[in-house]
């Protein structure tokens, strides 16, 4: 009991210290604690500015809403480019204006008027089994007949699968994305769900042959992060980067903004500023595989097949926009039943 | 007794447990009501599209999910309750509490267990192609667990304790002579366990099946790992992928309403039963031969499948996970968080119980027999909802605590209920007094009136007779009602995700962080550890039903 008891009273009083030290930052995240603290670790071991977190799961949004003006939130750090425009509707983000964050990230990968900014990028690609004959693939292929019964892909309300049917709808329009979602969906070998990493234990255990998931995936798996065994399902796979017709890869962002009510302003800018710095951004790609946002940092070599991406052009709060009738369509043609 | 000495024995009862009882309610009720002002702000469109898109398929899901969990619960835990409480087999007392491990492990864990255990790559399949003399998946591979009759078989697997738990409690206060006389009148073991057991359990089967099924119908993990489309589902994916608050609370208080009146259906069916209590011990029957085994195995099969199977693979990932990353050494910091919070939460889950089951049980009426059904509300919501309808009324208090504190003393102490965990324990005992009022319920059910009467004409005081009479004779349910939300509250992860204060974690949280990349591996040793927590109350319990 005793540990649960200076545990609770530890808490008490960080919580009032937080708003009284000026070499402190509050960071409300929904971000993996694992990807995220070594990153912290090193930025307060160059700035001295403590950082305290908080990992959340879904309402980041509700509880930065409702702690209002008291709130000791300063940044808000998210992945999907659909929370990071939620954010900015509900007046949860301030903008900021810097020189080292715009001179890092490119244009389209940061909100014109500084109300956020991504930091990684991931894409959205195709797991196919190693001896299939395939070296190119769009997402309209999907829905051919000649993968009737051969695809395995996680809910269609999954974040992830949302933001590429937005996709979908931005470059061909609502009903066009509705036929292919049904295309997809007749094609389906299981059930959608589960997780990206499934559809290669599933390729290797001979329920479908190609599937689409995230790119870190891949890196995760061949690392042997996530143990031998999924070492063992990414070798029954060859990664290919799927592209739009007419367009690129489908890309998706990790982000942060500064808090409305932040009481670390200064603090919280300072982290921004060093997630864009070479340091910062190579240990996104080196320790979760993903591709930085600043232009010059190279991928990780364990990804290096995947290396080279052609990223849609599609404006990213575009696709945010068609959320909603995404996952609507996704229901409309029954995509995970 | 005439009615004016009734009247004044209500009167005596003083207005005293019907205020506390009316406030345990409003605690409940607040969250719930903060949804329905999000409700409000509405959602248009929504019901035109659920009604053609989603409810067809959701609701047959749900229909369906919740027959199959609720037939598997409650048979598998009334027939093993009686076996238990009434017959004498080989293993019996090992039985006792081991039939309560599933418990330990959360819904989430056992799917993630049994997808890796039974895939065509995993060790099962493995082995039984090596038997067959296949080599490769491509070859031979059985039908995938992920399906509607996978989930309804892992979910009734570790939920049945649910309905096993207060029913032994049930027949570990009852009448031993009612059962004697159906002996005597020439009824056999089994007759006796279908005429008299079985209808004598019924309330206590029917509170155990709605929290299983609550939680089945609440559940998201293990939903999401079996691709199962629940109604629940449909609230998440209209909150989260459509920002669609409103529309979420609406679905998830229409469910809610459908909830609480099958509760209330299934009440108005045994209003009219009342039951008496004798002081005899239950006479166990010995069983021999065929039976004795036939007894054993069918104890044995939940207890293997519910909880040794998914324990032996997560001691085997956990163990996997230590020689690759060692011990985190935080990982005793949030055991003992874990512990601590749950314990508090647990406690005053229990009291708050009671004072809304003592209020309905000394002050018979509407009144406080609505006080009693409102406070169950907050087991009714998913996990995730009911916290974030917590966030408005936590964030409120949080308010005018600071304010009152500036104006009193001078200082603001920012948001302290959210800053220092107070929200937890206010979240776990919303969530899941309904365990408590259920269950105390349920076992006061059993105390007859009359020894109210008696003890009142010797003088008692009605709050003496509730400490005197009715907490002790409800003990074995109380302690029952106990364990099972300490395990929820260890084992809860939405509202102690979103509610807890900066730089805090307890093992669920932890497991999530671990998790949250998809390696459901990785968190093997803060589920292990979430495991053998709720293993201890087990072994406790065990001893206070056996006294």
């Amino acid at each position: 009991m005793r540990v649960g008891l200076s545990g609770l009273i530890g808490a008490v009083l960080a919580a009032q210290a937080v708003a009284a030290s000026a070499q402190e930052l509050n960071l409300y995240t929904t971000r993996e604690p694992n990807l995220i603290e070594p990153l912290l670790a090193s930025f307060s071991e160059s700035t001295g500015v403590k950082v305290n977190t908080i990992f959340l799961k879904d309402g980041l949004a509700e509880r930065v809403e409702q702690e209002g003006e008291a709130s000791p939130a300063d940044v808000l750090m998210t992945v999907d480019i659909g929370n990071l425009v939620d954010l900015v509707d509900r007046g949860l983000t301030q903008p900021v204006e810097s020189e080292a964050l715009a001179a890092a990230i490119p244009e389209n990968l940061r909100d014109k008027d500084g109300n956020w900014f991504a930091l990684s990028q991931r894409a959205r690609v195709l797991y196919a089994d190693k001896d299939l004959d395939l070296s190119s693939f769009t997402y309209e292929d999907l829905a051919k007949p000649e993968w009737q019964g051969k695809v395995c892909i996680r809910s269609g309300q999954h974040p992830y699968n949302v933001a590429l049917t937005a996709s979908y709808i931005v470059h061909h329009g609502e009903e066009a994305a509705k036929t292919w979602l049904e295309g997809v969906k007749a094609n389906l070998a299981r059930t959608a769900g589960g997780g990206d990493r499934d559809v290669a234990r599933d390729i290797m255990g001979g329920i479908c042959e190609i599937g689409i998931a995230n790119s870190y995936y891949v890196g995760l798996m061949r690392s042997g992060a996530g143990g031998p065994e999924q070492e063992e399902w990414v070798k029954a796979i060859k990664v290919v980067l799927p592209t739009f017709e007419g367009g690129g890869t489908q890309v998706n962002v990790s982000g942060a903004a500064v808090a409305k009510h932040a009481p670390n302003k200064d603090q919280a800018v300072q982290l921004l500023e060093y997630l864009v710095s070479d340091e910062a951004q190579k240990i996104y790609a080196e320790a979760n595989f993903e591709y930085p946002v600043k232009p010059g940092v190279a991928v990780s070599p364990v990804i290096e097949d995947i290396a080279d991406l052609n990223a849609d052009g599609t404006d990213l709060t575009e696709i945010a926009r068609q959320r909603k009738t995404a996952s609507e369509l996704a229901e409309a043609v029954g995509f995970d039943n | 007794m005439t009615p004016e000495l009734a009247r004044s024995f209500r009167l005596r009862a003083g207005g005293g447990w019907q205020a506390a009882a009316l406030a345990v309610a409003v605690l409940v009720l607040l969250p719930v009501l903060a949804l329905g002002l999000f409700a409000l702000r509405g959602s248009p469109g929504l019901w035109a599209h659920l009604v053609s898109n989603v409810l067809p398929v959701a609701a047959r899901q749900t229909v369906i999910l919740l027959l199959g969990v609720g037939f598997i619960v409650a048979t598998l835990g009334t027939v093993t309750a009686w076996l238990v409480a009434a017959c004498d087999f080989p293993g019996r007392r090992i039985f006792g509490w081991a039939l309560l491990l599933p418990l330990a492990v959360p819904t989430y864990i056992v799917a993630y267990a049994y997808l890796d255990l039974l895939h065509p790559v995993g060790p099962v399949q493995g082995a039984i192609r090596g038997w067959l003399g296949y080599s490769s998946p491509r070859e031979f591979r059985l039908p995938d667990i992920r399906s509607m009759p996978g989930c309804i078989l892992l979910l009734g697997l570790v939920l049945y304790p649910y309905v096993y738990l207060p029913v032994r409690a049930l027949f570990a206060m009852q009448a031993g002579n009612l059962l004697d006389a159906g002996r005597t009148l020439g009824a056999g073991p089994v007759a006796t366990f279908l005429r008299v057991a079985i209808p004598l359990a019924r309330p206590a089967v029917a509170i155990g099946t709605a929290l299983a099924l609550m939680e089945a119908m609440n559940d998201i993990g293990a939903a999401e790992f079996l691709g199962v489309r629940t109604l629940t589902v449909s609230v998440y994916s209209t909150w989260i992928n459509r920002s669609d608050l409103p529309g979420a609370a609406q679905i998830a208080l229409a469910m809610l309403a459908i909830t609480m009146a099958l509760v209330m259906l299934e009440r108005r069916g045994r209003k009219r039963q009342r039951y008496a209590a004798g002081a005899q011990p239950l006479r166990r029957t010995r069983l021999r031969g065929w039976r004795a085994w036939g007894a054993t195995l069918v104890c044995a099969l939940p207890v293997a499948f519910g909880f040794a199977a998914p324990a032996w693979y997560l001691v085997g990932a956990a163990w996997a996970r230590y020689r690759f990353a060692g011990l985190s050494p935080r990982i005793l910091e949030e055991a003992g968080n874990t512990a601590f919070f749950a314990a508090l939460a647990t406690l005053v889950a229990l009291l708050l119980g009671l004072v809304v089951t003592g209020a309905a049980r000394m002050r018979p009426g509407r009144l406080t027999q609505t006080m009693a059904r409102l406070s169950t509300l907050g087991y009714a919501v998913p996990g995730t909802i009911l916290a974030i309808g917590l966030l408005p009324v936590i964030a409120l208090a949080d308010r005018q605590i600071a304010a009152a504190s500036q104006a009193l003393l001078g200082v603001g102490p920012g948001l302290l209920l959210l800053g220092s965990g107070a929200a937890l324990i206010y979240a776990y005992v919303a969530r899941f007094l309904a365990i408590a009022t259920g269950g105390i319920e349920a076992g006061l059910s059993r105390v007859p009136r009359s020894l109210d009467h008696v003890a009142r004409t010797l003088g008692r005081s009605p709050g003496q007779v509730f400490r005197e009479v009715h907490v002790p004779i409800s003990r074995p349910a109380l302690a029952a009602s106990g364990l099972l939300i300490f395990v929820d509250c260890v084992k809860e992860l939405p509202a102690t995700l979103l509610l807890r204060p900066l730089n805090f974690e307890t093992l669920s949280t932890h497991l999530y962080g671990e998790a949250a990349r998809g390696t459901y591996e990785d968190a093997a040793i803060a589920a292990l550890i979430i495991v053998a927590i709720g293993i201890l109350p087990v072994m406790v319990l065990a001893r206070t039903i056996r006294r």
